[in-house]
């Protein structure tokens, strides 16, 4: 074999590797999907909205206490950590700019927080907020899911802020605007897509945590909106369910699974939307 | 020392023994600047690259404020008040001295939005009132023809043309004393060049005018005064024909001619 | 009025900026003061002792450990390779008509919520590695092939974004050279990029070393130290999911905490080599 056709070999040899690699992995990736699809369509129907959970074997019986907590604690965590990332991020990217110490080391602190295991912040609300107070707590589920979200939100401000041209913060300066003023009337609304964005995919990630409300926001069996008690949600029934003996509770188990992904995708394909389109 | 001309008209800023540095540099980037501003005369800034001609605009308006560490040293007097003291009101003096920059800037707003901006800014909510200046604006800025009849269409969709006559439409709305264009005409074709240089010598009649240009055959067409800087130096200041046609300082006439820069 | 309200803007923005920075000496502080007790009673002996016997008080937290480290070293061999590989047919093999929507899928997977991928790996894989090696089917072996999956995509989108840094013009030019696009990967992308892939993979370390819901219910709930990669065991995500809203004593509770705090500074460390020694230059930004 000559010199030539050896190379052409080594290269078809490991194109085919990784194209193997690719089509594998995919088709991992594509049996789960469609395993969720096919469970979760199978499991659902309307009593799942229109009943609260109940024990084996009672029918009718659905998840309406659990999307409703779901949906409480989601948006609780949002009232919370949407402002505070936003106002954070603006201080990084209006006031701090690329060469402030102190700028520099929140940023890399966010990206940290990032990743830092959610279980250990599960871990962390429960001895501030569950444990002095006697019990667990949907206040407790959305201090949580609200630690998680600041960095998120916070970084993709920072990002989105920093690139609107400086050349449009000087003109708004040079029209005798206020510091708060051009970044509230020039600079936000230059990046208001991009600061969407980041706000919607930050709510599809809290949405999806399991393991930051086993021990803070619990679970309830029972309808309830109070948030000074435990409360149900979506994720934490899954869990539940999954581990349950009961047919009917696993099945309902994807149910739930398929109406989370539904929705987790669903603000991904939005946030990514609203992006392509501005560009 | 630099040449420096007589200045028929009032004038209305005033530089006085001025430098400058920008933040972390011990040595100034402005020298000792002594200059009169005419008022309602256009006055070019001119000069090679880095010679500091854009940094002595953004001083009229004290845009060196909006980053930290920049110091002014000497005195730029504007209205009979030197403008570079502490307790001087920064968003005031700016709606007094305008800026229209090198890129158009129209803000992420429609096209009524951002010439009301500025009137906005000052506290003016009335209606009619703000219609009435908003058209004024873009009448004198040549553009009601173009964009009258969508007013609220987004600013950023207009031509590049268009959207630098809609930053200086939005300057001249709070009908500021004087107008600081910096290279106004570096990011436009030649079309939109000529329509803006039409519009600076119409709105001399109003507002006195400081151009920073890099194209010297531009500072000779609309300019009445023309500074020569060079490497942070004010080398000379003249009546524009006289500078363009017996410059007194041998380096402004190996610049003009195209010695070097 | 102005200078008052900019004043107030300003020092709310940077109260909020650095109230992100007290969270976090909060977490340390906080996991620190209650694992304290487990401290005094174990020492650093906690981190090799494998009895863990809430009846006898007495608390080991080397499975859960020594379980969190080898769920996860099998999961990075796992999805390493494919990873690269997905990453390399997703920048240099695939058409634009392929390429695009199967990037786009495998971004929108990266956000499934892991507890999904738990599901799966509960109902439809430990059956069949049942059949196939005995047991139940639980164990380290299947958390890892589980994280593996769940992992995959992100680290497959992350490692093909570094590949894309690659200028154009240096692939080029080695094209020009007669170079095949194995050697143009191997010679001038795979160098170019290489901190950005080690920091990839660093970071998806990371997140698999602290994930609870896609192990949880396939690891078999064991706490001792398996004899078999293929038998049931633990891991401290896993140990904290079961067994923090069962602690009954304070010692028990703290053991917990000291283990939670345990996997705070493995993950603090992996991310922070993988953001600072990797990925300084690439800016990344993936949820």
């Amino acid at each position: 074999m000559t010199r030539q056709n050896r190379r052409i070999l080594v290269n078809k040899v490991v194109m085919a590797l990784s194209t193997a690699a690719a089509v594998a992995g995919l088709i991992f990736l594509f049996w789960i999907i469609g395993v969720l699809f096919y469970k979760g369509f199978g499991a659902l129907n309307l009593d799942i909205f229109t009943y609260d959970m109940a024990p084996p074997g009672r029918e009718p019986s659905g998840l309406r206490n659990a999307l409703v907590g779901q949906l409480l604690l989601v948006l609780g965590a949002s009232f919370i950590g949407v402002p505070v990332g936003i106002l954070a991020g603006t201080y990084l990217s209006e006031y701090g700019g690329k060469k402030s110490r102190l700028a520099r080391l929140i940023r890399d602190i966010s990206d940290i927080m990032m990743s830092t295991p959610s279980i250990v912040i599960g871990a962390f609300v429960y001895a501030v907020l569950v444990e002095p107070f006697g019990h667990f707590s949907g206040w407790a589920g959305i201090a949580a899911l609200a630690v998680i979200m600041v960095p998120i939100v916070l970084r993709t401000t920072d990002d989105m802020l920093q690139l609107v041209p400086g050349s449009l913060r000087e003109a708004a300066a040079a029209l005798g605007a206020p510091k708060y003023k051009v970044i509230l009337q020039v600079v936000f609304r230059g990046a208001k897509a991009g600061i969407l964005t980041g706000v919607l995919l930050s709510v599809a990630r809290v949405a999806g945590e399991t393991a930051p409300l086993l021990f803070t926001s619990f679970s309830n069996n029972f309808f309830s909106t109070d948030l000074d008690r435990p409360i149900a949600s979506l994720t934490v029934t899954m869990f539940n369910y999954a581990t349950s003996p009961y047919e009917e509770w696993i099945d309902r188990g994807w149910a739930a699974a398929l109406i989370l992904a539904l929705f987790v995708l669903g603000a991904n394909i939005a946030g990514r939307m609203i992006v392509r389109r501005k560009r | 020392m630099a040449t420096i001309c007589e200045v028929a008209q009032n004038h209305i800023i005033e530089v006085k023994g001025f430098s400058f540095y920008y933040a972390g540099v011990d040595s100034p980037n402005l020298k000792n600047i002594n200059m009169p501003i005419g008022e309602g005369a256009v006055t070019a800034l001119i000069g090679p690259s880095g010679c500091g001609k854009t940094t002595l605009l953004r001083c009229f308006n004290r845009m060196h404020d909006l980053y930290p560490g920049n110091r002014y040293r000497g005195e730029i007097v504007f209205e009979g008040r030197n403008i570079l003291t502490k307790k001087e009101d920064l968003i005031k003096l700016r709606t007094r001295i305008g800026m229209i920059f090198q890129k158009p800037t129209p803000f992420p707003m429609s096209i009524y939005d951002n010439v009301a901006y500025g009137l906005r800014l000052q506290g003016i909510k009335s209606r009619s009132e703000l219609d009435g200046r908003v058209e004024q604006a873009l009448k004198d800025a040549a553009l009601w023809k173009e964009v009258g009849d969508r007013l609220k269409e987004s600013g950023t969709a207009l031509s590049g043309g268009q959207q630098q006559r809609l930053c200086i439409a939005r300057a001249i709305a709070v009908e500021p004393d004087v107008l600081l264009f910096d290279e106004p005409t570096s990011a436009l074709d030649p079309i939109s060049t000529q329509a803006i240089e039409e519009l600076i010598i119409k709105l001399k009649e109003r507002v006195t005018i400081v151009i920073v240009t890099h194209n010297m055959q531009q500072a000779a067409r609309v300019s009445d005064y023309t500074a020569f800087m060079y490497l942070g130096d004010l080398i000379e200041m003249g009546v524009t024909e006289e500078l363009f046609i017996t410059p007194k300082e041998e380096m402004t006439e190996q610049y003009i001619t195209g010695k070097f820069g | 009025m102005n200078r008052a309200i900019d004043l107030i803007f300003h020092n709310t923005t940077r109260f909020f900026a650095i109230s992100v920075l007290i969270v976090l000496v909060a977490l340390f502080a906080v996991l620190f003061n209650e694992a304290k007790p487990a401290m005094d009673a174990f020492g650093l002996d906690f981190v090799v002792n494998s009895k863990w016997a809430p009846n006898m008080e007495i608390f080991g937290g080397f499975p859960a450990i020594y379980g969190s480290i080898v769920s996860t070293l099998i999961a990075m061999l796992i999805a390493t390779p494919i990873a690269i590989g997905i990453a390399i047919f997703l920048s240099e093999l695939a058409p634009p008509w392929l390429a695009v929507p199967v990037g786009m899928a495998i971004e929108l997977l990266a956000a499934i919520p892991s507890i999904i991928y738990g599901m799966w790996g509960l109902f439809y894989l430990a059956p069949i590695l049942r059949d196939i090696w005995g047991g139940n089917g639980l164990g380290l072996m299947t958390a890892g092939i589980v994280l593996s999956i769940m992992i995959l995509p992100f680290m497959a989108a992350i490692t093909r974004d570094a590949m894309k840094t690659t200028p154009d013009i240096l692939k080029e030019s080695a094209y020009g050279m007669g170079a095949t696009r194995w050697e143009v990967l191997k010679d001038v992308v795979i160098p170019y990029v290489k901190s950005g892939i080690i920091g990839s993979i660093i970071l998806a370390l990371g997140r698999a070393v602290g994930e609870t819901m896609a192990v949880t219910f396939v690891m078999g709930n064991a706490h001792k130290v398996p004899d078999s990669i293929f038998k049931p065991a633990t891991s401290i995500p896993v140990t904290l999911a079961n067994e923090f809203t069962e602690a009954d004593t304070d010692l028990y509770y703290s053991s917990l905490f000291y283990l939670a705090l345990i996997l705070l500074l493995i993950s603090f460390t992996v991310i922070a080599t993988a953001k600072f020694w990797f990925l300084r230059n690439l800016r990344e930004r993936r949820i």
